[in-house]
């Protein structure tokens, strides 16, 4: 499937992952997260649960401190 | 193109809120104020300590003084007649509504990123449509170009999203200038939008 991963097309292989799985594949590795599919809130106890499939808009935003 | 008195016509309506007066909020609030936004609202429960001198918008005979009142005091050297709202205070979710609900664009200016995260899900949850411009990602110095502007319908995140401040890299002024200004730069443009 082809999504819009973080303003960047991404090609992954498989038709449809959970937001957790995608993490994982993406070595997202940041405890803070914003997620954001499709411009909605995803939030931490979603990310099991919520399918992301082909042309989705998927934002993982990092969290990190320092301001 | 406009000239700055139709500018400041239009942002001198608005309010912006600013959660947190440190390296961010103090230097994003110079900024707006300088382009002549008419109200800023901000909250901040901190102090000005000799360590924050290295990139927040405080002095040296400022140690000490409650932030949020320093600034007070900076800011009206800027523009003795500006509109300040400040709040000595520690944003949290049970006071959100009452320090911010009146803003037209809010400022995530915190340093922890647990307090970044605490009010980027609460302004989405419960004010979507109000433009909220946060910061992640400004410690060190150099690779200025990864510094960017991530958007996802009103949420705004600008810095690198990678380099997180800490004892072996701290912030500095330089890179935490630029991404407060780039905060205060984003507000001006989602307020300037379809104005001219």
């Amino acid at each position: 499937m082809k999504i819009m991963l973080n303003n960047r097309a991404e090609i992954i292989e498989g038709d449809v992952f959970s937001i957790s799985q995608i993490m994982v594949i993406k070595s997202f590795k940041f405890r803070m997260l914003v997620v954001r599919l499709n411009d909605r809130l995803i939030k931490k106890e979603e990310y099991e649960t919520t399918l992301v499939k082909d042309g989705d808009d998927l934002k993982i935003i990092h969290l990190v401190s320092g301001g | 193109m406009p000239n700055f008195n139709q500018i400041r016509a239009i942002l001198s309506q608005k309010t912006i809120g600013i959660a947190g007066a440190g390296g961010l909020g103090s230097n994003c609030a110079a900024s707006l104020l300088r382009s002549g936004v008419g109200k800023l609202i901000i909250a901040d429960f901190d102090t000005v300590s000799d360590a924050n001198l290295n990139r927040q918008f405080y002095f040296h005979d400022q140690i000490g003084e409650i932030k949020v009142n320093a600034l007070r005091e900076n800011l009206l050297r800027i523009n003795p007649f500006a509109s300040l709202q400040m709040h000595a205070v520690k944003v949290a979710p049970d006071n959100i509504d009452f320090l911010f609900s009146t803003c037209d664009v809010i400022v995530e200016a915190f340093d922890a990123a647990s307090e970044k995260e605490m009010l980027i899900n609460y302004i989405l949850t419960n004010y979507p449509e109000k433009p909220l411009v946060a910061a992640s990602g400004l410690a060190g110095w150099g690779s200025v170009e990864s510094l960017r502007i991530i958007q996802s319908g009103n949420l705004y995140v600008c810095g690198d999203g990678e380099r997180e401040a800490g004892e072996t890299d701290p912030p500095l002024a330089p890179r935490v200038n630029i991404v407060s200004n780039l905060q205060a730069d984003k507000v001006l443009e989602i307020l300037l939008k379809d104005r001219f």
